[in-house]
C-alpha cells in the first residue's frame, strides 16, 4: 500500500507520523505519573508504528499506477477490516458487562474491570470502533462511485481513517484507567477531544474535495446524508467538549458549562449522535447499497431529500426528551417531546421509501441474505423510531426513563438498524471491493443473519419486559401511601432478564465472529475476478453506461 | 440591548418560527418542482450501474 505513495506523500506521511511522535512524547514526558502519561506512550508507539513502516519502503520503487483509472479503495479495504476487529471485541465486551449484571462475580475485583470501566469501552467501541470505521469506509467508496471521481491525494484518506481509530484507542484505553468526563458518549478527555477535531476536520475537507471532482452534476442523496453526520458530529462534539483542563499535565479537565445548561448540552450532544453518528450515515449507507442490492432505483427520489432535510431540521431540537422531570424548563421538554413525536413523519418516509424499493423484489429478499440484511434494517428503523418517539411522551417516558427499555430500545437501533445495515453494506461490499467471485460462503451468512435476529429479538424482548417490570415496581405505592418495593426488589425480579440478554448479546457476537471469519476467508482463499469496468469516468466525453450494441 | 433569556425568547418565536417555515416550504418545493424530475430520476437509476464502469 505504501507503495502506491509518491515519493512527495510519503515525505508527507513521514513528517505527520514524526511530528505525532514528538506529541506523544511530549505528552508520556509531561503526563508523568498520570494516565496522560500512559496515552502519550500509546500515541508514540502508535506514530512510531507507521514512522517505521513509511521509513522501511522510504526507497523503495515508486512505479505508480495510473490513478486515473482506478477508484482509490485501500483504506476502504482497511477500513471495513478494523470496523469488524471493533465489533467482535466491542460486542464481546458488551457481553462481559451483560453477564456482570446477571453474576456480579465476573468482575474478578479488579479496578478496570468494573461495571463503570468496562461498559463504555463496550459503548464507544461498538458507535466509534465499528460504525464509526464502517462509515468511514463506506463513505470513501460511495463518495467516489457517486461522484464519478477518484479521491485526491492519498495521505489524507490514512490520516482520516488511522487518526480515527487512535481516538478510539485512546479512548478505550482511558476508560479503563479511569478516565472520563463523565458524558455519556462523549467521555474521551481534552487532548482526545482536540484530536478528534483534527481529523474530522480532514475527513470533511477530504469529502468535501472529493465532490469538487465530480463529474455528476447531481450529489446523490447518500452523499447528503454523509455530509450531514460529518457536519453535524463536528459541531456537537466541539461545542459539547468545551471544556477548561485543570493542568496540561494531566487529563482532567472541567467542562464550560454547570447544571441544568450542562445536562442540555449533554443531551442535545447526546441525542443527536444518535441521529447524526447513529442514524443519519447509516440511512447513507441504505439509500446506497439496497437500491444496489435490489438492482432497483430508490423508490422515491423526491421523498429521500425531503426525509433528509425532516430529518435533519427535527433531529436537532429533539434532545431535551432525555430531560423530561428534571430542573430543565418545562417548555423546553415539551418542546423536545413535540419534535421527537414530529420525527416519526421523516422516520418512517426513510423506512417506507427503503421497504417500497424492494417491491417486486421480494424473490431477492427470500434468496439473498445480504439484502435480507438491509430489509430487516430497514423494519428495525421503523420500530425503534416509532419506539423513540413514543417513549419521548412524557407520562411514557415517566414509566421508561431510568428502566431497561431505554437500554432495549437502544438496542433496537444500534443492533436491528445500526449493525444489520452495516453487516448487509459490508457483505455487499467485500467482493467487489477485493475483486473476488463471491462470498467464501453464503451458508455463513445466512446464518450470521439468523443468529443475528435472534439475538437482537431475544436482547430486545427481555429489556422490554424488565423495563416495564421495573417501571412498575417503582412506581407502585402500598395502602399507607408508601413505595411497595425497594429498589432491590426490583434488582432481584431483574435476574432472569439479565441472563436473557446476555444470552442475546452473545448470539449477536457469534453472528460478527462468524461475518468476520468469512470476510477473512473471502479476502484468502476465492478466486480473483476482475470487472469489467470499475474506474472513474477519464473524460469529459459523455460515454454510454453500456456500448450501444448492448 | 441587554442580553436576556426574554431577548431570546422573543427572537426564537418571531424569526425562529418564521424561517423554520420557510425552510421547510423552500424545501418542500424544490423536492417536489416538477422540472427537477428528469434530474432526480436519472441519479436514482445512476448508481445502478456506477461499479460497472463509468456512465454518463
Amino acid at each position: 500500500m505504501i507503495s502506491s505513495l509518491t515519493q512527495a506523500e510519503r515525505g508527507a506521511a513521514m513528517l505527520i507520523t514524526l511530528a505525532g511522535m514528538v506529541a506523544g512524547l511530549a505528552m508520556a514526558a509531561a503526563g508523568q505519573g498520570d494516565p496522560m502519561g500512559a496515552h502519550g506512550w500509546i500515541v508514540l508507539l502508535f506514530f512510531a508504528l507507521f514512522f517505521g513502516l513509511l521509513a522501511r519502503a522510504a526507497y523503495g520503487s515508486d512505479e505508480l499506477e495510473d490513478r486515473s483509472l482506478a477508484y482509490y479503495d485501500d483504506p476502504t479495504k482497511v477500513g471495513i477490516l478494523l470496523s469488524l476487529a471493533w465489533a467482535v471485541i466491542a460486542m464481546g465486551m458488551g457481553v462481559w458487562v451483560a453477564a456482570q449484571l446477571a453474576w456480579p462475580d465476573l468482575r474478578f475485583d479488579a479496578a478496570w474491570s468494573g461495571f463503570g470501566r468496562l461498559r463504555p469501552v463496550h459503548t464507544s467501541g461498538v458507535i466509534f470502533g465499528f460504525g464509526g470505521n464502517a462509515l468511514i469506509a463506506t463513505s470513501f467508496h460511495i463518495m467516489q462511485r457517486t461522484s464519478r471521481a477518484r479521491m485526491p491525494g492519498q495521505v489524507a484518506p490514512w490520516f482520516v481513517l488511522f487518526g480515527f481509530n487512535l481516538f478510539c484507542l485512546i479512548a478505550a484505553s482511558g476508560y479503563l484507567m479511569g478516565v472520563t468526563q463523565s458524558k455519556e458518549y462523549a467521555e474521551p478527555e481534552w487532548y482526545a477531544d482536540i484530536w478528534l477535531v483534527v481529523v474530522w476536520v480532514v475527513y470533511f475537507t477530504l469529502y468535501i474535495r472529493t465532490l469538487a471532482r465530480r463529474r455528476e452534476p447531481h450529489i446523490y442523496v447518500a452523499n447528503w446524508y454523509y455530509l450531514a453526520f460529518i457536519l453535524v458530529v463536528a459541531v456537537l462534539h466541539i461545542v459539547n467538549n468545551l471544556a477548561v483542563p485543570a493542568s496540561w499535565t494531566g487529563a482532567k479537565s472541567y467542562s464550560a458549562f454547570s447544571g441544568v445548561q450542562d445536562a442540555m448540552t449533554q443531551w442535545w450532544y447526546g441525542h443527536n449522535a444518535v441521529a447524526f453518528f447513529l442514524t443519519s450515515g447509516f440511512l447513507g449507507m441504505l439509500y446506497y447499497f439496497l437500491p444496489k442490492r435490489a438492482e432497483r432505483p430508490i423508490y422515491s427520489y423526491r421523498l429521500s431529500i425531503l426525509s433528509f432535510w425532516g430529518i435533519t431540521f427535527f433531529y436537532i431540537w429533539a434532545g431535551s426528551h432525555h430531560l423530561h422531570y428534571t430542573a430543565l424548563p418545562h417548555w423546553v421538554q415539551t418542546l423536545g417531546m413535540t419534535f421527537s413525536v414530529m420525527l416519526l413523519v421523516p422516520s418512517w418516509a426513510s423506512a417506507g421509501n427503503a421497504l417500497m424499493t424492494l417491491n417486486g423484489a421480494w424473490h431477492k429478499v427470500r434468496d439473498d441474505a445480504t439484502l435480507r440484511f438491509m430489509m430487516v434494517a430497514a423494519v428495525f428503523y421503523g420500530l425503534s423510531t416509532f419506539e423513540g418517539s413514543f417513549m419521548a411522551i412524557r407520562p411514557v417516558n415517566g414509566l421508561s426513563h431510568y428502566t431497561e427499555w431505554t437500554i432495549g430500545h437502544v438496542h433496537a437501533g444500534a443492533m436491528g438498524w445500526v449493525a444489520l445495515i452495516t453487516f448487509g453494506s459490508i457483505y455487499a461490499l467485500v467482493p467487489g471491493l477485493w475483486r473476488r467471485e463471491t462470498m467464501y460462503s453464503w451458508k455463513a451468512v445466512e446464518w450470521h443473519f439468523w443468529i443475528a435476529l435472534a439475538g437482537t429479538v431475544i436482547y430486545v424482548f427481555a429489556m422490554w419486559n424488565s423495563g416495564i417490570i421495573q417501571g412498575l415496581m417503582w412506581r407502585t405505592y402500598g395502602e399507607s401511601g408508601t413505595l411497595r418495593y425497594s429498589f432491590t426488589d426490583s434488582l432481584v425480579a431483574m435476574h432472569p432478564y439479565y441472563v436473557a440478554r446476555a444470552f442475546g448479546g452473545l448470539l449477536f457476537v457469534t453472528g460478527a465472529i462468524i461475518g468476520a471469519w468469512n470476510v477473512v476467508m473471502t479476502i484468502r482463499h476465492v478466486p480473483r475476478q476482475v470487472p469489467e469496468r470499475d474506474h472513474p469516468t477519464t473524460s469529459e466525453t459523455m460515454e454510454p453506461a453500456l456500448p450501444a450494441a448492448e | 440591548m441587554e442580553i436576556s433569556h426574554e431577548l431570546f425568547v422573543g427572537f426564537s418565536k418571531s424569526f425562529g418560527l418564521f424561517y423554520l417555515i420557510a425552510l421547510s416550504v423552500g424545501i418542500t418545493l424544490y423536492a417536489f418542482w416538477p422540472s427537477l424530475g428528469g434530474r432526480f430520476d436519472k441519479a436514482a437509476k445512476s448508481i445502478l450501474d456506477d461499479e460497472d464502469g463509468p456512465c454518463r
